[in-house]
């Protein structure tokens, strides 16, 4: 009897298992599914991010081609596996259609490739910035609104090296797609106007002690490169002026976004004057981005003023509510005429016009920025200037560009 | 720790259906139907996601339960199984992949899985307790991050991806249906293997090794070799679920075998409870249901402190986890069956 009554409770646990999945939305409503990293390391970024996704939901007060939207959270922790695992669950599970997310480049890469498997469900990024998310093997379902890593790039290696006056630098970055794309954009113009890059240093995300990446940074460099994210951007220039470091620092975009200068302590003294390039700048004075800046901070927890999570999540979400809206919110074709109008989609953002190109990448406006002390001593990003209209390749011809090659450990290099 | 098969020797002859017991035929009878009402959602991401860490949960309450072993480790086993099919087999990361058939790769994976199982075995034995926790934390730990480090094998953070479950016997394994069997399948193996194992001499054996190593020693057993040995066939168990995985996820990377992922093993292993080889299938169940929907009920901030307190309130209310539960609720049944009998 034992055995039984111990397979009962097994019964129960499965019926309840069965329960059919109430997975399609009713007619007055578009459910569209938002996934972020709301666990581990990136958290503070991927709630920034939902900020910025639930700023443009706002701003269409809810509501696209008189259906309410209703937004699906998942989670990752910004490791590909768990990103896939979200997205499935948001697709097959809750049914949504139009998926917005994830946050960080291996996650993108991941949720591309499951894309191709679910050619129904229209997928729109996140603030993902890896390179080979679009260029390289893309999916036809997968659009990105933001632009890449190499794309925010545009601009500061040629204003290190002909303004700044830098010809060695060394870099710092994290050892995961994303922060490739960077110093890829970086490299690319910095090598070609004549500076070296004599080291590159790779640190595993989530590392504390960075001694022994300081001490491999090789006398002389004229700056330093970083492009760390969160907590390991702080670690790192705490650790480096601690350590007596006196060289300049120029900044990879999220080292010096404002989930890093909201930070407290002697980091604030470090970080004023780095140079930087991002898809925003916080002292842009255009109409448009002071508009979305004061919506922005009606989200609750928001920062002073929003990081480029908040902005990506915001353009994306923002181009997936334009393009559900020309389709007067009908997916029951499976996304056609949706992806169809998302591709035409050219918009006009907090900062400046966005368009796609054939692989669906954004081309959009990138600003070269410096970090300076603001009037109330919050750290902000001053905007020294616009480069316009970035596309996926730097301007450079296409097939020229193919043949730098996919962006790793060891390309570019100029030593 | 009391053994559940009760120890009546001088029973009569049972034929095999008493000796299967009706418990595991209805339990058998519902998993094998459950494809009939399921969406294929709950048949892969619940049902065969549930299966896979139910094995690896196995693997832990085999070493647990009948060695008093708590390991750490088993998704570091099960993770040298999935690295090794993505390398050994086909994979679309540019990095190795030697393009094996599955029917020469699968062998070598679990072969691998076994045989850095017996190694992790063979570190540990010496110590007991809260030292073996350690040591093959540390062990687990110290694989993460190599994973993570190493690009030449491993192929770093990105890890590989383009991993496809076999295609053959006319069936394509990557369906959903399909593969809730194949994980269904597998886990039936296992579990029985386990069940068997249990009552074997050597299951037998080491059990009275947990209870009493010393006496047993000095009966003159090789301790040692028997727990080692336990460790191997640990070590099978979790790189089937390892293999099981890389093609459930179609990828792996260092997050797959991380510190949280092994935790996890863990939690599913206490909270479904270590005295009986079905309770990390049941612990899995529901920490994969907590995992998948705690956000729709919660919402994305405090989703994660919610999975939290049930396995607090599970463990508080019963050490022996979900198993231990019934066993305190079932005297009460039975109390009531007394009370309304005629």
């Amino acid at each position: 009897m034992r055995m039984h009554r111990r397979t009962l409770l097994a019964l129960a646990v499965f019926t309840g298992l069965t329960a059919p999945s109430m997975a399609l939305a009713a007619d007055d409503t578009i459910k569209i599914g938002l996934l972020a990293t709301f666990e581990g390391p990136f958290t503070v970024l991927g709630e920034d991010g939902e900020r910025g996704a639930m700023t443009a939901v706002a701003e269409m007060n809810g509501t696209v081609a008189g259906k309410k939207v209703e937004i699906v959270k998942g989670s990752s922790d910004a490791s590909p596996d768990s990103a896939v695992r979200a997205a499935r669950k948001l697709v097959e599970q809750d049914g949504v259609k139009v998926l917005v997310g994830p946050l960080s480049g291996d996650e993108g890469i991941a949720v591309k490739d499951y894309a191709k498997t679910q050619p129904n469900v229209t997928f729109i990024n996140g603030t993902s910035a890896a390179q080979d998310t679009t260029l390289r093997d893309p999916a036809d379902n997968f659009f990105r609104f933001s632009t890449d890593g190499a794309q925010w790039m545009a601009g500061l290696g040629t204003y290190a090296f002909k303004d700044k006056g830098y010809k060695k630098v060394a870099t710092v970055a994290e050892d995961y797609s994303f922060p490739y794309t960077q110093v890829f954009g970086f490299m690319a113009e910095f090598c070609k106007a004549g500076g070296h890059v004599p080291s590159k240093s790779w640190v595993p995300i989530g590392n504390k002690d960075f001694s022994s990446v300081i001490a491999a940074i090789p006398e002389g460099v004229d700056a330093i490169y970083v492009a760390l994210g969160g907590a390991d951007a702080v670690n790192f220039l705490t650790q480096y002026q601690q350590s007596g470091g006196t060289a300049p620092l120029i900044g990879g975009s999220i080292t010096v976004d404002q989930t890093v200068l909201t930070s407290k302590g002697k980091l604030r003294d470090v970080l004023k004057g780095t140079p930087s390039a991002g898809p925003t700048a916080d002292t842009n004075d255009s109409p448009a981005w002071k508009t979305f800046v004061e919506a922005y901070k009606k989200q609750p927890g928001a920062f002073p003023s929003p990081s480029l999570f908040a902005h990506g999540y915001y353009v994306d979400m923002k181009a997936t509510l334009l393009g559900l809206d020309k389709v007067g919110g009908d997916v029951s074709d499976g996304g056609v005429k949706l992806r169809d109008a998302l591709s035409k989609l050219s918009f006009d953002t907090p900062t400046g016009k966005v368009s796609l190109d054939k692989n669906r990448n954004a081309i959009a406006d990138i600003f070269l920025t410096e970090v300076t002390e603001g009037a109330d001593g919050n750290l902000m990003n001053k905007l020294v200037k616009v480069v316009p209209q970035v596309n996926q390749t730097l301007g450079i011809p296409e097939d020229e560009f193919m043949k730098l090659g996919a962006v790793n450990r060891d390309n570019p290099s100029c030593p | 720790m009391s053994l559940t098969i009760p120890a009546d020797g001088a029973a009569p002859q049972k034929n095999w259906l008493e000796k299967l017991g009706s418990g595991h035929i209805i339990l058998a009878v519902v998993l094998v139907l459950y494809p009939l009402v399921a969406s294929d959602f709950f048949l892969t991401q619940i049902g065969g996601y549930s299966l896979i860490f139910g094995m690896l949960g196995l693997s832990l309450m085999m070493l647990a339960g009948y060695g008093g072993m708590v390991s750490l480790a088993q998704i570091t086993v099960g993770g040298i199984a999935a690295y090794a099919i993505a390398i050994l087999g086909n994979n679309n990361s540019n990095i190795l992949g030697f393009g094996w058939p599955w029917w020469l790769a699968v062998p070598f994976a679990v072969l691998a899985a076994a045989l850095a199982s017996t190694l992790i075995g063979w570190i540990s034995v010496r110590t007991e307790g809260i030292y073996t926790i350690m040591i093959t934390l540390a062990i687990a730990t110290a694989t993460y991050y190599f994973a993570q480090q190493n690009y030449a094998i491993f192929n770093g953070h990105s890890g590989y991806a383009g991993i496809r479950a076999p295609a053959f016997w006319g069936v394509n394994w990557r369906d959903p249906r399909p593969f809730y069997y194949l994980c269904l399948g597998l886990a039936v193996l296992s579990y029985a293997a386990v069940l068997y194992g249990s009552r074997s001499t050597f299951g037998m054996t080491l059990q009275a090794i947990r209870d009493n190593p010393r006496r047993m020693r000095a009966l003159g057993y090789h301790v040692t070799a028997h727990k080692v040995f336990a460790w191997l066939l640990a070590g099978v168990i979790a790189g089937f679920a390892g293999v099981l995985l890389v093609w459930f996820n179609g990828r792996v990377s260092p997050g797959t075998i991380g510190v949280d992922a092994a935790i996890d093993v863990l939690i599913i292993a206490v909270i479904g409870g270590l005295r009986h080889p079905i309770g990390p299938f049941l612990g899995a169940v529901v920490v994969v249901l907590m995992q998948t929907f705690a956000i729709d009920i919660v919402g994305a901030e405090r989703f994660n402190t919610l999975i939290g307190m049930v396995f607090l309130v599970i463990v508080f209310v019963s050490p022996d986890g979900i198993l231990g539960l019934w066993g305190r609720i079932k005297p009460q049944f039975a109390q009531e069956s007394l009370r309304s009998g005629p």
